[in-house]
């Protein structure tokens, strides 16, 4: 929704108003969402918020209550066999066959997709996704990785327009994961669509064009990494010689931020959130140089997904635009992750820049 | 049509596929029969009024049907280990046949059920039970039993696609044991008080025990009884049209809408 002009943008997913019950649970509470074609969205929430709920009435696994969606041009409700010509899904859980070798479960799906040779095309794909040794085993001996690797091949027998992957990459081993996430990655600059659950922020970090955070059974917040990072706002900190310093740069930081500063006594810093892009590192350190403050370091530092995962679903529920102020710190889990190591900084760096 | 035949055939395979690579619940299905034979044959059998031996051959057309109402345990277990483990709805994302998926489930049933049957007709052979019949009768029974066996399935398919549990399938299949006991699969009916007798002998599997043993000309059909019984290739008939009418598309419909 952010890529190219919005007359000329088309959007493989569109979905209005989608609502689910099933008996008193409300899963989803009248869901919206655009994916323009060619993109990768990343569908972002806690456990319940409504994210397989989603996927599974995009796929036409369930029927909505309320609401319509169209895929892949098509309706949701009128057209599902269109919607299903369109469309590869893996699953949450690994769903192939486990007592089908994995060779035996491609060419059965590439039978059911009426490719003209099932047996050269499962090679293909055995071959693309490192399954040819164990190609006549059954699936069922297979590690995790392996499974969802196996899941992912049988889901791209022919070139899905939209392919949804809930949680794809949950408790896989590293090698596995970035198998999945340069895939990801290839089926994007082939021009597929990809709509994907998780609950790993650096995922959407690294794949997502666009991230819809889901709380409720509804899309609570949607953007680019960057603009939601923005509507969360850095972090700017500053640690001082000596606790009796902390009080000036407390002052300097309010000054600038607008907002309450943060104190850490034992590590001698004072942090505050800021959303103004006009305030640098160069002209924090100035502000606070000429201040006297006795600097021993400063940092600002972009915030995390984590950051904005816990700002914007976990904390109060009508704080969005403006009071930076509270929420931030409490939200916090571990205050010391956020300082000087840098160690979560990595992924925001990338993105920065 | 041929979108179903094609989409069929290539589950069929699946299903035989399957079971080539974990063949346990196969076996058991089908040895089951066999230890049931000996272990009534020989030890109930001696206390029992009729000679040992014309009670086992009493007891073999029995024993296959009763096998072939294993057909809800099998069913049900197998849609259900499908339904479970996210496979069904894998391929009721994909653009194929909705009726696929079941019917080749029932219909590899169906052939490995005729495979399995042939050990338990050996051993039956053994312990002297014969096809006293004509050849044309003989594969009417068989064919009989297959229907049968075709009907149970369906009904095994909708309570697994229904349940989504294995274990649910597991109790259920202990429960499906007593089925052929309220029947005249391994006792005559004659004996029983009145009402356990009409009970006995309006089950499914009394009408098709009793057209086996007439088809392959073990004992004579009944004189008297209730209706299945006294007319029990018609009986049998008539029970599978029902129940194939009833549960194969109350299956088909609940795979293809999922629940949803």
């Amino acid at each position: 929704m952010r890529y190219g002009h919005p007359m000329t943008t088309t959007y493989a997913v569109l979905s209005e108003g989608l609502e689910k019950c099933f008996g008193d649970v409300h899963a989803l509470q009248g869901l919206d969402l655009a994916v323009a074609e060619g993109t990768v969205c990343a569908l972002l929430g806690p456990n319940g918020a409504g994210k397989t709920t989603a996927v599974r009435l995009l796929t036409t696994l369930l029927r909505p209550d309320a609401g319509s969606a169209r895929v892949a041009g098509h309706d949701l409700v009128r057209e599902p066999d269109a919607v299903r010509r369109a469309i590869a899904v893996t699953g949450q859980y690994a769903s192939v066959d486990g007592d089908l070798t994995g060779r035996e479960s491609l060419r059965l799906f590439a039978k059911l997709h009426r490719v003209p040779k099932p047996a050269v095309r499962a090679d293909e794909l055995l071959d693309r996704f490192e399954l040819t040794g164990a190609a006549d085993r059954p699936a069922s001996t297979y590690s995790g990785g392996m499974r969802r690797r196996l899941d992912l091949a049988a889901g791209l027998i022919t070139r899905p327009a939209v392919l949804f992957l809930d949680e794809p990459t949950t408790g896989l081993d590293p090698h596995s994961r970035n198998h999945i996430w340069t895939t990801v990655r290839d089926l994007r600059s082939e021009g597929t669509t990809v709509l994907l659950t998780t609950q790993y922020l650096e995922e959407a970090d690294q794949l997502a064009d666009d991230i819809v955070l889901v709380e409720r059974g509804r899309a609570a917040h949607s953007g680019t990494p960057a603009e939601l990072k923005a509507l969360v706002g850095s972090y700017a900190e500053a640690v001082v010689a000596r606790g009796d310093a902390m009080a000036g740069a407390a002052a300097v930081l309010d000054r600038l931020t607008g907002s309450a500063p943060v104190f850490d006594r034992e590590r001698h810093a004072v942090g505050a959130v800021t959303t103004d892009p006009t305030l640098t590192l160069p002209r924090l350190v100035r502000e606070l140089d000429a201040a006297g403050v006795p600097l021993l370091d400063a940092s600002l530092r972009p915030p995390t997904l984590d950051d904005v995962f816990l700002r914007l679903t976990g904390g109060p529920r009508d704080d969005l635009g403006d009071d930076h102020d509270d929420g931030l710190k409490d939200d916090r889990p571990d205050n010391g992750t956020y300082s000087r190591t840098g160690s979560r900084t990595d992924n925001s760096k990338e993105l920065a820049s | 049509m041929s979108t179903l035949a094609y989409d069929g055939t290539a589950m069929l395979g699946r299903q035989l596929r399957r079971v080539r690579h974990n063949p346990g619940l196969l076996i058991l299905t089908q040895t089951m029969p066999i230890t049931m034979l000996l272990f009534f044959g020989y030890v109930f059998g001696s206390a029992l009024a009729m000679p040992g031996g014309e009670y086992r051959a009493f007891l073999v057309p029995g024993l296959l049907v009763a096998t072939a109402a294993n057909g809800i345990m099998t069913g049900m277990f197998q849609a259900a280990q499908d339904s479970h483990r996210g496979v069904t709805d894998r391929f009721r994302t994909l653009p194929m046949s909705r009726a696929a998926v079941p019917l080749g489930q029932a219909a590899a049933d169906l052939v490995l059920t005729a495979a399995g049957t042939v050990p338990l007709l050996l051993v039956g052979l053994a312990v002297g039970w014969r096809i006293e019949g004509s050849a044309l009768e003989a594969v009417a029974a068989v064919g009989l039993l297959l229907l049968f066996r075709f009907a149970t399935t369906w009904i095994g398919i909708l309570l697994g696609l229904v349940s989504r549990s294995e274990e649910a399938a597991g109790q259920l299949g202990g429960a499906t044991f007593i089925l052929p006991l309220l029947s005249n699969a391994y006792i005559p009916t004659d004996g029983l008080p009145g009402w356990l007798r009409t009970l006995a002998e309006w089950n499914p599997i009394s009408a098709v025990t009793t057209a086996l043993r007439d088809l392959f000309g073990n004992a004579p059909v009944p004189v008297d009884g209730a209706w299945p019984v006294t007319h029990p290739v018609a009986g049998s008939l008539a029970w599978c049209a029902v129940l194939i009418t009833v549960f194969m598309p109350l299956a088909v419909r609940r795979y293809a809408n999922g629940g949803r």
